[in-house]
């Protein structure tokens, strides 16, 4: 069987397609796997793992730790929060302080872009990405896909909009290319003061109006308002960004066409998507949850499978 | 050196008829047995045994699986090739029942140790045997018998024993192969 490419998960760009077909197939048999009466398998049981959170996490936080405990890896949490970072620490010595505890994978959320891959430099452990400002969070892209793949059978020549925040979203970003690499065609829609300039640059198309791109999709990714990297005014008020590009039931009646309905969380319900949309039988939020620890466990373990004894 | 050719597909088929019986003999009607066969290619061979002892010998459906055991392997980072998974298909508990394990070659047991704990996973079985179709003596790792054995081979470290089904390679044979030669 081949290995990957890479020994660090840093984004999506750096992966090639037999990467990600291999991270797929290994991620049906995890999902298999955490479907088990016993979820626990000893794979990474020689494995300590860090898991180094710079900024807030729910999701994929808990996510990466049930994946590293279901693969019975050592894992240690750190958030920046209550951290000598506070007491200005830089990031190589922190790291390296927590390596020197013998660590041998590194998870890292950090709010600057290209974080994980300076730390892929400087440190002598495999990093993987989970998010770094707004450049990528390839694990979620992962997960995406793979999630519209399980329930569209075939992903290649369908149709993805990604609608809502795409200027300070990383999830955006990873999802283009990974969509890209899969053979999918690939939408933005969005107020244009939150879709980036130059982004049609990544051969993708963009469009303001909701009705149309919804008409034109297979599949809707939803992504949430991020209102906390907003240091500016991009839309006048919630409220009519939600009457402008808010996923509701009315909508999508009017469009009247079988939509997959995906968001990453945490969702603003009333904004980008309403509740009863949310809650809907075609959102498969709560799929793209569980997929979430299934994609990581197979990544996790491709990596760890690189990693010298 | 050339490949040995070991047993045909008559030997074979006896083997498995014998094999059929000892099963019966032990688990009478298999109402509280499970058959389960280590993926891949243990399960081959169940399904050999299972159209046996149902549509021959007429018994009632016997509850099966097939197990993959990759996750379980204790050559994880230790050997060049990444371990690949194979399809696992358990849609039984293992529960106070009594179990047989099926794998074609039993060579140094670490499959088997890893089965063994695999299983774990499906509840706590009452007793657990091992049935494999070619036995490769003096080759142990770890202290793993079979309970029912097709035949034993002596076969050097440099061999490799290879059993070909009808399903996958058109015909029944085991094969006794150097290495090198692959």
């Amino acid at each position: 069987m081949s290995k990957l490419s890479v020994s660090h998960l840093l984004g999506i760009k750096y992966l090639t397609d037999a990467d990600i077909e291999l991270i797929f197939e290994t991620s049906s048999h995890f999902k298999e796997v955490i479907n088990r009466p016993i979820k626990k398998v000893p794979s990474l049981r020689d494995v300590t793992i860090a898991n180094l959170f710079f900024e807030n996490s729910t999701r994929t936080k808990l996510s990466f730790e049930l994946a590293q405990k279901r693969l019975s890896a050592d894992v240690i949490n750190f958030s920046a929060s209550n951290s000598s970072v506070k007491k200005g620490e830089s990031l190589i010595d922190t790291v390296n302080n927590i390596l020197s505890m013998k660590v041998d994978m590194v998870v890292m959320r950090h709010p600057n872009p290209g974080a994980a891959m300076f730390l892929s430099k400087h440190v002598d452990a495999s990093i993987i990405n989970a998010g770094d400002g707004a450049h990528e969070h390839p694990t979620q892209a992962l997960l995406d896909c793979f999630s519209i793949r399980e329930k569209l059978g075939e992903i290649r020549g369908k149709k993805v909009v990604i609608i809502g925040d795409i200027l300070h979203s990383r999830v955006a970003l990873s999802n283009i290319f990974a969509l890209k690499k899969l053979g999918v065609e690939v939408m933005v829609c969005g107020p244009l003061t939150l879709i980036p300039k130059h982004i049609k640059s990544l051969g993708i198309s963009v469009e303001t109006n909701l009705e149309k791109a919804l008409r034109w999709a297979d599949v809707a990714n939803i992504l949430r308002v991020q209102f906390e990297r907003m240091k500016a005014s991009f839309f006048p008020s919630n409220r009519e960004y939600a009457m402008q590009y808010g996923i509701t039931k009315k909508v999508l009646e009017k469009v009247d066409k079988e939509l997959l309905i995906m968001h990453p969380g945490p969702i603003n319900r009333g904004v980008e998507i309403s509740s009863d949309v949310a809650d809907s039988e075609n959102a498969i939020i709560l799929d793209q949850v569980q997929n979430g620890v299934a994609v990581r466990m197979a990544i996790l373990y491709l990596l760890a499978s690189k990693i010298e004894k | 050196m050339s490949n040995r050719f070991f047993l045909d597909t008559k030997e074979i088929q006896i083997i498995l008829n014998r094999l059929a019986c000892q099963l019966r003999e032990k688990h009478q009607d298999f109402s509280n047995s499970i058959l389960i066969g280590i993926q891949p290619r243990g399960a081959v061979l169940t399904k050999r045994l299972l159209y046996i002892l149902e549509q021959e010998d007429h018994l009632e459906a016997i509850e099966h699986g097939f197990l993959d055991i990759t996750f379980f392997r204790d050559d994880f980072r230790r050997s060049e090739k990444v371990l690949s998974a194979n399809k696992n298909l358990m849609d039984v508990s293992v529960e106070n029942k009594k179990v047989v394990l099926i794998d074609d070659v039993l060579y140094t047991g670490r499959s088997v140790r890893a089965a063994l704990t695999a299983i774990d996973s499906y509840g706590r079985p009452s007793e657990i045997e091992l049935l494999t179709l070619i036995d490769r003596r003096f080759s142990r790792h770890l202290p793993i018998q079979p309970d029912y054995l097709g035949r034993q081979v002596d076969a050097i470290a440099d061999e490799k024993v290879l059993v070909h089904w009808q399903e996958e390679h058109g015909e029944d044979a085991v094969y006794i192969i150097n290495k090198s030669n692959e």
